[in-house]
């Protein structure tokens, strides 16, 4: 495969998690800003910050207006972060990886970009904010659907899925870290409960209350969503199981070329730390500390990919 | 017997075709007593029989189809974003068996025509010694690559690819539009229409038998490897080289790599390695063997051409001429693209095949010759004048649906440069109906067949891509200029 292909798999599946991830903060934000209409400042300048565009906000705009907010992280085409960009930017790579899709994957992603580009073609009022991100989280269902229904298990999938499982790990953590404050280990130790729309936020940011709840019962804390979030095997958001799937994609290609590479090892080494891994140890070393940490690590293990595998010169 | 009447009787208002035009249009379709012809028969009794209104809507969801598939081609000078679909029309041109032996026979010998021809003019230059081409077109053709003299493409191929633009006046007359020696386009096209064609009404093909042309990225793969270079080794590494996602053919290249199971390589994941042409791989380099290259010759290699060009890769030419890699086509084949040699085409063949040219030449006026020119001048409102190097359809003046303005305008551009200039006669392009909301209604169309060229054979996938003006009594059938295509059946024996 031509490094270049590998380096725009990569990238599609990056930006296709990335559109999918913002479609899921804004629907968290939207609900908080129409249920708590005081809170709605604060809560749409984290979502922007979780999604990493705060900065090219402010520059932009003097307020956080629920309206502004989501036409900035929806349609607007100067923000690189938002769904038509990042959908574009997938679609993008994905015209230039064609050979490598199927024609299955390639038609699901180009149907994904002509319905998000006749559905964000002029403003999304209020009422119709949720049938549009449920059209959003539809078609990368279909993308992926089409993924993992027809594309050979090789080298081509597994530059597909280390894009998606670095950007979501990416994401979980920058939600993370967002809201950490919230998450301090104090508040757990006083016996007070967390703020339950507070909480529901982080988790509907990654569609999990429903799974949540499931493994914790009605059990709301620090520290067990921080556990969920950060550790847990089974949850397929977390950065555990991000990292698992990361280092198997890596010794798979490893693997299937017969040659050893530095993104192995350092994939390894990252997963095994977080394996074994207690959140009592995390939240002693200091959640946001650990964070920042996983986040560098997460960065630099991507470049090493890229290195290693020649996406480009 | 069942009688289709078209809205316009006479297909085209005569005016539009000159004063001078009193010949019969040939519809392809419907003959002079106003029955279907034998080719169409089964599809017309099909189309009777079939609901008007299930056959719009199809015609309305093949639009869908191709906006899903990314069958679209970009425009220049556009939105890059902005990718527009080349219309498609739903009804098949249909051709016999015993039609298309006789074309494809003529064409066959007008590619070997070709390649002997390109062949002698970088080598020993025997039609020119000879007196049969004039030198000078020759010498002074910026197509014409001094890099190419002598050298030996492998196997002895320069046209592995070709598209010839055939238009037909008449039940027995094809003539040769353009030779389309260089990097012809469109085959996916051909392909893709098909592709529509089963989908959206798959009974037809139950009930008539139309031969494939499915086969077709299978032997230009085949057809490719077989020209190997010497330096091989093993089983031939094939590429497509494009200029980037930016091209307007993008969806083509892309489409070819695909369906070949070939990379589809940039300039920029090629470079020269131990002598030969190389991509990078996620596996470090590796060598390949035959490029099949969408970029024109002169943004091929910045250290023997164009030194700016960014779409190229230093050096291929020395790894080409040291029978390194094989380029298709050839660079150098540009000469035979070029329209005032065209007009020799007839002298060509016969030079190089001994025979009778099977295919007629259009009738061609070089303006750099000063008898010619005065007859172009004198009658400039019945020609159609072409720039000897232009594709496309742009830059050309359709004499007789010119209006007066624009015939002068032209003719001061031609004064002004006579040598870039051929005409030819307006011909009266075959009909075929095209499907419209009021029913059936004739347009005209050209034809491009793809031919396959290796040392083993010369292979022409039956049908091709038919083109069609889709405003009523156009002769433009360009995309770029708003033609569509159409799905073209040759029928089993």
């Amino acid at each position: 495969m031509l490094g270049k292909t590998a380096g725009g798999l990569f990238w599609m599946f990056r930006y296709l998690e990335r559109s999918e991830n913002n479609a899921r903060l804004l629907d968290a934000g939207f609900r908080i800003a129409l249920t708590r209409s005081a809170n709605s400042s604060m809560e749409w300048r984290s979502v922007l910050t979780t999604s990493g565009s705060l900065a090219d906000y402010d520059a932009r705009h003097s307020d956080y207006r629920s309206d502004k907010v989501i036409d900035f992280l929806l349609r607007d085409t100067d923000n690189p972060s938002s769904v038509i960009s990042t959908m574009k930017a997938a679609r993008d790579n994905a015209r230039l990886v064609r050979t490598a899709l199927t024609r299955e994957v390639w038609e699901a992603t180009n149907e994904s970009w002509i319905t998000l580009k006749e559905l964000l073609a002029s403003p999304v009022p209020d009422q119709d904010l949720p049938d549009v991100l449920s059209v959003i989280r539809n078609q990368s269902a279909l993308v992926r659907g089409a993924t993992h229904g027809t594309m050979l298990r090789n080298d081509v999938f597994n530059f597909a899925r280390l894009g998606t499982f670095l950007e979501r790990a990416d994401n979980t953590a920058r939600i993370l870290d967002v809201k950490y404050y919230l998450l301090l280990p104090s508040i757990a130790k006083t016996g007070s409960s967390l703020d339950n729309f507070q909480w529901e936020t982080i988790l509907r940011s990654v569609s999990a209350h429903r799974a949540y709840r499931w493994l914790n019962g009605s059990e709301v804390s620090s520290s067990k969503i921080s556990e969920f979030l950060i550790l847990h095997h089974q949850m397929p958001r977390s950065l555990a199981f991000c990292a698992g799937k990361i280092a198997q994609n890596l010794s798979d290609i490893q693997e299937e070329y017969a040659v050893e590479h530095p993104s192995c090892e350092v994939a390894n080494t990252l997963f095994e730390r977080l394996k074994g891994a207690t959140i009592d140890e995390i939240f002693e070393e200091g959640l946001h500390e650990f964070i920042e940490q996983f986040l560098a690590d997460n960065s630099a293990l991507s470049t090493q990919i890229e290195t290693d595998y020649r996406f480009s010169e | 017997m069942h009688l289709i009447l078209y809205l316009t009787s006479g297909a085209i208002p005569l005016a539009q075709l000159g004063p001078r035009c009193s010949i019969k249009l040939f519809d392809e379709m419907i003959d002079g007593e106003n029955s279907v012809r034998g080719p169409y028969e089964d599809y017309h009794i099909w189309f009777e029989a079939e609901d008007q209104a299930r056959i719009a809507r199809k015609s309305e969801q093949s639009e869908a189809f191709f906006r899903r598939t990314g069958i679209t081609f970009n425009v220049y000078g556009e939105d890059a974003a902005d990718e527009r679909l080349i219309p498609f029309d739903v009804v098949p041109r249909i051709m016999s068996a015993r039609e298309w032996r006789r074309l494809s026979r003529g064409i066959e010998q007008r590619v070997s025509a070709l390649n002997a021809f390109l062949h002698d003019i970088y080598h020993r230059q025997e039609i020119l010694r000879a007196g049969r081409v004039p030198t000078s077109l020759v010498a002074n053709n910026d197509a014409f690559l001094t890099q190419m003299v002598g050298v030996d493409p492998p196997g002895g191929i320069y046209t592995h690819i070709v598209g010839t633009d055939i238009v037909r006046t008449g039940p027995d007359d094809f003539f040769v539009l353009e030779d389309n020696a260089r990097t012809p386009s469109g085959v996916s096209y051909m392909l893709e229409n098909r592709e529509t064609m089963l989908r959206m009404l798959p009974e037809l093909f139950s009930k008539i038998p139309v031969q494939q042309v499915s086969n077709y990225p299978v032997n230009l793969r085949r057809s490719l490897a077989a020209c190997a270079p010497p330096m091989c080794e093993g089983k031939p590494v094939i590429a497509v080289l494009t200029p980037g996602i930016h091209n307007s053919a993008y969806f083509e290249h892309s489409f070819l790599a695909d369906e070949m199971g070939v990379e589809l390589v940039e300039g920029h994941d090629l470079r020269v390695v131990d002598g030969r042409i190389a991509m990078r791989t996620t596996q470090g380099y590796k060598a390949i063997d035959v490029l099949y290259r969408r970029v024109d010759d002169e943004y091929l290699d910045p250290l023997n051409f164009n030194p700016d060009s960014m779409l190229g890769v230093p050096g291929i030419m020395d790894v080409y001429r040291a029978g390194g890699l094989t380029i298709a086509n050839a660079p150098g084949t540009g000469i035979a693209d070029d329209k005032a040699l065209y007009s020799y085409m007839p002298e060509i063949v016969e030079f190089y095949t001994g025979e009778k040219p099977l295919l007629q030449n259009v009738e061609t006026f070089r303006c750099s010759d000063e008898e010619h020119l005065k007859y172009v001048l004198d009658n400039l409102a019945e020609l159609v004048v072409k720039e000897v190097h232009g594709s496309g359809g742009y830059g050309m003046l359709v004499g007789p649906a010119a209006s007066k303005k624009e015939v002068e305008d032209f003719r001061t551009k031609l004064l002004a440069q006579p040598s870039n200039y051929i005409a030819q006669p307006t011909l009266a392009l075959s009909t075929v109906p095209i499907f419209t909301e009021k029913g059936l209604a004739p347009r005209h169309v050209d034809l491009r067949p793809f031919v396959l060229v290796s040392p083993d054979c010369i292979e022409i996938t039956p049908g091709g891509l038919t083109r069609v003006a889709m405003t009523e009594g156009s002769l433009v059938v360009n995309s770029s200029q708003g033609g569509g295509t159409k799905d073209t059946w040759v029928l089993e024996e």
